[in-house]
Formats: structure tokens, C-alpha cells, sequence
């Protein structure tokens, strides 16, 4: 086993790509952008999850995994705690999260500077065909982080990852 | 923290936290009832965001010496709820629901962009959290005000109408002020009620007009008040008999 000195902040992300959101279950927390610090000690790893709206109920599961999976480094202690005080948005999901969304039928979110406007949430494309001509049927969906559409082109119903 | 600091911050965490649990249950009402689904989905993720804000300001409470936010939410009698009498209300008319949501909403946008500026730490994080959230909910609320109000049939007008009409002197109530509202403006934790209302009333009013409505003339309306001081509407205690139900089987049990 290696001592725990030489846990280095790549080992850590190494194995939380490896965490998945339950609730998108093809990105890890890594993708995500909800690893929000890292903190290493010699016999200590702290590791601060941002969720990604308040109410978020899969947050526990998260931290539990993300805990879980990490004390397989043997270092002493791992502590895994949730806060907001970082920020997080939407622009903070990896390159490779967002082709990973398209490529299971889930729009990405569009980047956006400064604040969003929920207007942003209009005239997604559609992650099977390509279109524009699509329709935003509610803002809400099966989870909180989605928004359901209607491509009128290929008529099919998708989802989005909504911007916040 | 001062004594008087931390009197002031749990007076308004207690009227934030009881008006996010007893409004997102009553959302949670359309769960499976709302007339589309896509509806249905809407009010359910509301709902759910806004016990997500309530469970954020009982954990708070909680780390301020209080009970765990289970505790808070579900053990505590009627008297010692600090909700608005708006959130209480029963909505068995989906024109009550859409119009109540609006109304609420968008004073909960402006309280927490005033709170972005808090004294208080922990509420100015959540505050800059919650943001991207509420303004999702306020874009379905005037979407739907719009809809039913200018693009909609004189049938949904009337009846929004009539929602509006019946609510606005409660939608006033949330202004209830206490007596901490000095000490909060003092001590920089939150601004007051009174800057609230009036942020609330240049948004609400032409947002309301231009969708189609008449808005009774703020100064000529009674708030209904009270609830901030714990005296509630008669539908308040059968909503926490039902909402409770299940947690007092066994107030003790694991999850």
C-alpha cells in the first residue's frame, strides 16, 4: 500500500472520476465540476463537494461514494463535506462531460457569461439530429438539473442539463 | 455573535426556513394532480427546491444551538411557525396555485438578492446558491401569468383575475414586519420588509399589468397579517397533521 505522503491530488481525481451522479449516471463528480477543493494533509484528505442545486437529494449518496472510494488510498482520514460557499454553475461541467451528455441523447448546457437569463433555455438544439427547431416543453424535469424539449424536426422529446 | 445578533438572524431564518417547508408542501400537493404533466413536473421540482432552501436554513438554525432541521420541521406546534398566512392557503384551483406562485416568488427573488449582501456569511453563500434556482421559478410563473393572462381566454383571465384579487392582501402578509426588523437593518443582516415590499411592488405590479391584470392599488389594501407572530389561518394545522403523519409514527426511526 502507499503511504499516505504521496497521495497526490492527480490520485484523488483519478479515482473520483470513477464516482458517478446517480441521477446522471454517465458523468462522474470529476465531469461535473462539483469537486469543488481539494485538501491534502499527511494523514488527512478533504475533499469539498459543491452540489448542484440546494435541494439536491443525491448529494449523500455522492458523498458517501466519494468517501468510500477514497479510502482505498489508506490514508487515515478522509472527510467529504458538502457546502455552497464555493460557487458552482453550470459552466464548470468538462469539455469531455459535455460530449459525453450529447452523446446520451442529453443536450449540454450552454455556456454563458456573467448571470443567465432563463431565456438562454429557448431553442436548445437537438442532441439526435442537429436542429434548432426545437421547443422548450418545461423548464423542469425528471431531476432537478433538467429540462425537458420536443424537436419538431425529428420529432423526438430530449433533455437538457439546464444552465444555472 | 452577539445575543442580540443571533436574535434578529433566527427571527428571519425561522419566517424564510417555515415559508419554504409549508409552500413547497403545498406544491407537493399537484404531485400527480396538476392539470398537464409537464405541470405536474414543475410544481414537484419546485417543491422539491424549495424543502432543499427550508433544510438549508434549519441546518442553520441548527448549528446556531437549535434542534436537527427533522425536529424543526416536523416536531414544533402551530404556534411556533413563523410562516405567512399566503403560504398556507389551500389551493384546490390551479388558478390560485399559479397566481399564489407568482406572487411569492418573486418576493423570494428579491429577499434573496438583498440577502446576497448579508452580514451574516452563510445567508449571503445561500443567497448567491439559491439565485439561478428562483429564477427558474419565476420564469415559469410568468410564463403562466402571461398565458392565462393577455394570450389566454377571457374564462382564464377571470379566473386569474379573481386569484389575484382574493390573494393580494395576503401576497401584502409577507411583508408582516417583526419586531427585530430594526436590529436586522442595523446589524446589515437583511435590509427589512419594508425595502422588500417595495422592490417587490416595482417588479409585481407592471409585471402583472402587462400580462393582462388589474392590481388593486397597494395602499388602499389590508395586509393579512400575523403569521410571522405565530398566529396562523385554520388550514395550517391540518397541513402539519398531514405532513407530519408519517414522521411521528416513529420520530426516532432511521431514513
Amino acid at each position: 500500500m502507499e503511504t499516505s505522503a504521496m497521495v497526490s491530488r492527480e490520485d484523488i481525481l483519478g479515482l473520483l472520476e470513477q464516482v458517478h451522479d446517480p441521477e446522471i449516471p454517465m458523468l462522474s463528480v470529476v465531469d461535473m465540476g462539483i469537486v469543488s477543493d481539494i485538501e491534502i494533509e499527511p494523514e488527512k484528505i478533504h475533499v469539498i463537494l459543491t452540489p448542484t442545486f440546494v435541494g439536491c437529494p443525491a448529494i449523500e449518496l455522492i458523498r458517501s461514494a466519494v468517501r468510500e472510494k477514497l479510502s482505498s488510498l489508506g490514508v487515515p482520514t478522509v472527510e467529504v463535506t458538502v457546502d455552497y460557499t464555493r460557487p458552482w454553475s453550470t459552466n464548470r461541467l468538462s469539455e469531455r462531460g459535455r460530449q459525453i451528455l450529447a452523446q446520451h441523447g442529453f443536450a449540454p448546457p450552454p455556456r454563458y457569461e456573467g448571470d443567465f437569463e432563463p431565456e438562454i433555455l429557448l431553442n436548445a438544439a437537438c442532441p439526435y439530429c442537429g436542429s434548432t427547431n426545437t421547443q422548450l416543453r418545461t423548464p423542469f424535469g425528471p431531476a432537478l438539473c433538467r429540462a425537458i424539449y420536443y424537436c419538431n424536426d425529428c420529432r423526438q422529446a430530449f433533455e437538457q442539463f439546464k444552465p444555472l | 455573535m452577539t445575543e442580540q445578533y443571533r436574535a434578529a438572524l433566527e427571527d428571519l431564518l425561522f419566517r424564510m426556513a417555515d415559508d419554504a417547508l409549508i409552500y413547497g408542501h403545498r406544491n407537493s400537493e399537484w404531485t400527480g394532480l396538476a392539470p398537464l404533466l409537464e405541470e405536474d413536473i414543475a410544481f414537484s421540482s419546485i417543491a422539491q427546491d424549495k424543502l432543499g432552501h427550508a433544510l438549508a436554513l434549519y441546518r442553520m438554525l441548527h448549528e446556531m444551538g437549535h434542534p436537527d432541521p427533522d425536529q424543526l420541521a416536523f416536531m414544533r406546534s402551530e404556534h411556533q411557525f413563523r410562516c405567512c398566512h399566503l403560504v398556507e392557503l389551500p389551493t384546490q384551483d390551479y388558478a390560485v396555485a399559479l397566481m399564489r406562485h407568482a406572487l411569492f416568488d418573486y418576493a423570494e427573488h428579491h429577499r434573496y438578492e438583498l440577502l446576497e449582501e448579508s452580514s451574516y456569511a452563510p445567508l449571503a453563500a445561500l443567497a448567491r446558491k439559491v439565485r439561478g434556482e428562483i429564477k427558474y421559478h419565476i420564469f415559469h410563473a410568468s410564463t403562466w401569468l402571461r398565458m392565462l393572462g393577455v394570450e389566454g381566454t377571457d374564462e382564464s383571465r377571470a379566473r386569474m383575475q379573481a386569484a389575484l384579487d382574493m390573494l393580494f392582501p395576503y401576497a401584502l402578509g409577507i411583508f408582516e414586519p417583526t419586531q427585530q426588523e430594526e436590529t436586522l437593518r442595523e446589524l446589515g443582516i437583511f435590509p427589512g420588509e419594508g425595502i422588500l415590499r417595495e422592490h417587490w411592488l416595482e417588479d409585481v405590479v407592471p409585471l402583472l399589468e402587462s400580462a393582462g391584470y388589474r392590481v388593486p392599488e397597494p395602499s388602499e389594501v389590508e395586509p393579512v397579517v400575523g403569521g410571522r407572530h405565530g398566529y396562523h389561518t385554520e388550514h395550517l394545522q391540518p397541513l402539519l397533521e398531514e405532513m407530519t403523519a408519517v414522521f411521528r409514527i416513529d420520530p426516532t426511526a432511521e431514513w
